[in-house]
């Protein structure tokens, strides 16, 4: 019997199994269809526009403009006449061949950039082609169009992403751009939006027949967001020009809200440089000027002693530490005379009898050396005392990172008990030997924006708000740090002396010479010594110069710090540019005409070619 | 006599009918696996396409010679044509050429011709003549030998080629021999030992004993006979220990790479996700492309020369082995389990005219013929529907080769023939 029937049973048995798990698999199950898998289907990206960026008073400053990519899809490729392709994109046959055979290696089914960025009369001499090339096909997005001819260094640039971005983050395929610096490096998200897709049905000659299942997978793009950001674009671009033919940073906050109104650094270039085609030439040029080094953003990453401003500071901490009496007298000799050898610390203010706000006024060596002096050995060993001096100056931003809105920054430096410690492994230290802090030469190091930030919480008497590039408006999240205040270790009683002291600077001080009618700064001048190597021995460079201010007195709108590299004395030029700066932002316009004058003439080319020149040199003229 | 004249001529049209459906059905299929882009001549010698229609056109050929070569010729003929089949098999360890690993094909030219699909008739026809010679009887061990050496050794033969594959039909042979009264112990004896080899891959050795020990220590309460301790028990145990362990030798050290991960697979072994993902990107690449085709054509299917999935190649093999994804792609569950039915209902024809038959010659032939077919048509749509592992072998008529073509036009006609004669037979 069962031999008989066994094989029957079995083709009936096999036959029923098969037919039952063909209508699970066909039938039952409707998952299993992968549109992103299925070569009848191509999925074509919707770029949204990229948001605007608008300034603080609502000036346009980057706005789009449409640009035409040829892709191809290389599986797709069909013989065709190459020669006419090449012709009209202006690329050679060589050309032609290694960039399929990239595109392939990345890809054969997914598009890849095959030219970027056509110019206007290049699509539309393909456009009415583009049928006889298979696998190519024109994809419309948009690049930068810059509005403005200042503030590269804030705003940034887009480029194409590169392929770690596509590995790492899966939003972004080959050719797409991506901010890469600045605002559109910082802003990304925000200001790209989300691209959509759109997936096309092609018959088997690979031809568009319409929409998948009438849209059901497409997605829209989501626009960009248009951003309004703090910069003042007027004082942006009259900064810059203030620093033609010097080099150097200036960073100035709304004390605030911490808003950052201009942020220059020079030398710079114009945004519209880094767009488009002549992206990358232009990028490398630019890059490759290592003397001019216009892509260096001297306001956040220049690290340089901030010098005498710094001693506003060691008389707050001096204050706030209670070793400081602002009515207290002091005896300037001209140097400040310490140790068992009798080491000296010159002083230029001219000697005398000296308060505080005497001694910030003229900016008295002697009167801080021995103020940072009590400081230190106020505490039993000197890493105590050094690390309350370094507690209090970390307050007020300095030695870390700001926590900005820009995607560059350096900590500075700001020396601990610890560092010195280590320094100096027999422990044979303490506060004559790094007196030099006092007067913010020695190891302490600063950028220009936080000088910026610490003169601004001066002018807050004792907080600041985090420095940032992003106003807020109804259109996005500002993140709330920004928002709050951050309160130094320094009571708001302790800085009324400092603030008398900066405002004496500009009436009997260093910087008699650069007040502003109608404008009560106050302001503290700079002259960092600094070294370079040249053919492997330390030279003495011409000084820095440094000037930090805030404006008005009464009630503060404007925080500025100006470093100009060997612009020699802080009033010089820092200081003149501070002025004209806080006239230009406050006023609108500028009445010290001859001042200006003299400033945007001024160059220091021949300064910077010093170094450079393989001849001894004079600094300090 | 005069009746006998009459029946001469009586072929099955049923069968006929469906084969014709079948070949035109896979005709088309293979068209639309192979045309890609080109929308050349049908009859474009350069494309699988229309080699294939050339490959049809000579086997309907065949299909006419076969019918017009007297009936007996087949019976009086099995051991030589069973002969010549040997021959052309030694022959390919000389001049064989290599085609995917497997030593197994002639080249004539461009074209090529594969012996183990001929040489399954060659078995089917000898082992029917040797099951129906009046001496043999194969409930004697000494001819049960011998019908298992005959189709041992021409597969043993292939297996040596390196084409496992067409090796493994030849277990279809089996259901032939038990047919004709291979004693019940040798089909218990036979799934005894599949299941401890099952055993063995999965638990190991110690695992497969016990499993052993327990069956043959209880047989006599399963056939509720009476319980003795016989040694023969004792014999069996330490065999199957003996088994165990060459199973086990032959899994870890004979099998390759891709089969044991094949069989790994399709017995749950491989649980680590990272090596899953990993084969179901390698070895089970073929089956998730095929499973995807297929599933994609829905009720109806996509339509003929519409399947996407087909269109873009995404099944490796497509046109071959894997046939059948493009059924289930194009023509959906519609006309893949048409074709199921349409294999169903040809086997079951076959088979039912098997039995019909009153020459044993004849009779054992058709059960051969519908073994071969089903062994092919389990394995082939099994392993692209995923219910089978990995075996390379063709659907019957629907898979692009000539070779499988012809053997399977020979095998099904030398039956048609058989019967045609059956009135015939006195």
């Amino acid at each position: 019997m069962i031999r008989k029937y066994l094989l029957g049973g079995l083709i009936l048995a096999v036959g029923l199994i098969y037919i039952v798990k063909l209508f699970m698999l066909q039938v039952v199950t409707t998952e299993g269809y992968d549109i992103e898998n299925d070569n009848a289907v191509r999925k074509e990206f919707i770029y949204p526009k990229r948001g605007y960026i608008f300034d603080r008073n609502g000036t346009l400053l980057v706005a789009n403009e449409a640009s035409y990519d040829v892709m191809v899809i290389p599986r797709e490729v069909k013989p065709m006449d190459t020669l006419e392709f090449c012709n009209i994109l202006k690329i050679d046959l060589g050309k032609f061949e290694s960039t399929l055979e990239k595109a392939r290696r990345y890809s054969p089914r997914l598009p890849s950039v095959f030219v970027p960025q056509l110019a206007k009369e290049e699509y539309a001499m393909l456009a009415e082609k583009m049928h006889k090339f298979q696998g190519f096909y024109i994809q419309k997005r948009d690049i930068r169009d810059y509005k403005t001819d200042y503030g590269a260094n804030v705003l940034g640039f887009i480029a194409e992403v590169n392929n770690n971005t596509i590995e790492n983050d899966p939003y972004y395929n080959l050719g797409d751009l991506i901010g890469k610096q600045g605002i559109e490096k910082s802003y990304e998200e925000l200001l790209r939006g989300k691209k959509g897709v759109r997936y096309i049905q092609k018959d088997r000659f690979n031809r568009n027949i319409g929409s998948v299942n009438n849209g059901l997978y497409d997605t829209m793009p989501v626009p960009g967001k248009d951003l309004t950001i703090t910069l003042d674009i007027d004082l942006q671009a009259y900064g810059e020009q203030l620093m033609t033919k010097k080099r150097g940073g200036i960073v100035a906050i709304d004390p605030k809200t911490g808003e950052i109104l201009a942020l220059v650094s020079a030398p710079s270039y114009k945004p519209q440089l880094l767009v488009g085609r002549q992206r990358s030439t232009n990028y490398n040029i630019l890059n490759s000027d290592t003397i001019n080094r216009p892509l260096f953003d001297r306001g956040l990453l220049q690290m340089v002693p901030p010098g005498s401003p710094f001693k506003t500071l060691t008389g707050l901490v001096g204050l706030q530490e209670g070793v400081c009496d602002p009515n207290q007298i002091y005896f300037c000799s001209g140097a400040y005379v310490y140790g068992r050898n009798n080491r000296r610390m010159v002083c230029h203010c001219g000697g005398g009898a000296r308060d505080l706000k005497l001694a910030i006024s003229k900016s008295c060596n002697s009167y801080f050396a021995n103020l940072y002096r009590k400081i230190i050995e106020k505490y039993p060993t000197a890493t105590e005392g050094m690390n309350a001096w370094s507690k209090h100056l970390k307050s007020f931003g300095l030695g870390d990172f700001l926590g900005y809105d820009l995607p560059i920054g350096k900590k500075g430096m700001i020396p601990t008990g610890d560092y010195y410690n280590k320094q100096y492994p027999d422990f044979r230290w303490g506060a004559t030997t790094t007196l030099s802090n006092s007067i913010g030469q020695g190891e302490v190091l600063t950028t220009p924006i936080q000088m910026a930030n610490w003169v601004a919480a001066i002018a807050n008497r004792g907080y600041y708000i985090k420095p940032h590039m992003l106003k807020p408006s109804n259109n996005y999240e500002i993140d709330s740090s920004y928002e709050n205040r951050i309160y130094t270790t320094v009571s708001p009683e302790y800085f009324d002396p400092i603030i008398e002291g900066m405002a004496e600077v500009f009436i009997s001080g260093t910087a008699y010479f650069l007040n502003v009618p109608g404008i009560n700064i106050c302001g503290k001048t700079g002259t960092a010594e600094n070294f370079t190597k040249i053919n492997g021995k330390r030279v003495q460079l011409t000084d820095h110069s440094i000037f930090m201010a805030f404006a008005p007195k009464e009630d503060p709108k404007i925080a500025i710090a100006v470093f100009v590299e060997n612009g020699y004395f802080g009033a010089r030029w820092a200081g003149r540019i501070s002025s004209l700066m806080i006239e230009k932002y406050l006023k609108g316009e500028v009445s010290l005409k001859a001042m200006e004058a003299l400033v945007l003439e001024k160059s220091l080319e021949d300064e910077y070619l010093k170094p450079f020149s393989g001849k001894s040199f004079y600094i300090n003229q | 006599m005069r009746l006998a004249r009459e029946h001469k001529n009586k072929f099955d049209f049923l069968s006929i009918g469906i084969y014709l459906v079948l070949i035109g059905f896979g005709w088309l299929n293979i068209y639309a696996a192979t045309v890609g882009g080109n929308v050349g001549s049908i009859f474009d010698l350069s494309q699988p396409y229309g080699k294939q229609l050339l490959f049809i056109g000579l086997s309907l050929l065949m299909a006419f010679v076969i019918f017009a070569i007297d009936a007996k010729f087949y019976e009086r003929f099995a051991s030589i044509i069973y002969l010549a089949g040997l021959v052309l098999l030694l022959g390919l360890f000389v001049i064989g050429k290599e085609i995917n690993g497997a030593t197994s094909w002639y080249a004539i030219g461009s074209f090529t011709l594969q012996p183990s699909e001929f040489v399954k008739v060659a078995v089917c026809l000898a082992l029917a003549k040797y099951l129906s010679d009046m001496q043999t009887s194969i409930a004697r061990p000494l001819d049960q030998l011998n019908s298992i050496l005959l189709v041992l050794i021409p597969s043993f033969l292939i297996l040596l080629q390196n084409d496992a594959g067409s090796t493994l039909v030849f277990l279809s042979f089996f259901f032939v021999m038990f047919r004709e009264g291979l004693p019940n112990l040798h089909l218990y004896i036979l799934v005894f030992i599949a299941c401890l080899a099952l055993f063995a891959i999965k638990f190991g050795i110690v695992y497969a004993i016990g499993f052993s020990t327990a069956i043959l220590l209880l047989q006599p309460f399963i056939s509720k006979g009476k319980y003795k301790l016989k040694l023969w028990r004792f014999l069996a145990i330490i065999g199957s220990g003996v088994v165990a362990v060459l199973v086990r030798y032959f899994y870890a050290n004979i099998l390759q790479p891709h089969q044991r991960d094949r069989l790994d697979l399709w017995l749950g072994f491989e649980d680590d996700p990272e090596k899953l993902a990993s084969l179901r990107r390698t070895v089970l690449y073929n089956l998730n492309e095929s499973q995807k085709a297929i599933s994609s054509g829905g009720f109806t299917g996509k339509g003929f020369l519409e399947g996407t999935r087909t269109i873009g190649n995404f099944v490796p093999e497509q046109h071959t082995d894997y046939i059948f994804s493009t059924v289930g792609e194009e023509w959906g569950f519609l006309g893949s389990s048409l074709v199921v039915i349409l294999f169903m209902g040809l086997m079951l024809r076959v088979l039912y005219l098997a039995n019909l038959q009153k020459n044993p010659f004849s009779r054992i032939y058709g059960m051969g013929v519908v073994a071969v077919f089903f062994t092919h048509f389990t394995i082939n749509i099994g392993m692209v529907i995923g219910l089978f592992p990995t075996v390379g072998i063709p659907l019957p008529f629907f898979s692009y080769g000539g070779s499988s073509l012809w053997g399977f036009t020979i095998l099904l006609f030398i039956f048609l023939k058989l019967d045609s004669n059956r009135l015939n037979e006195w």
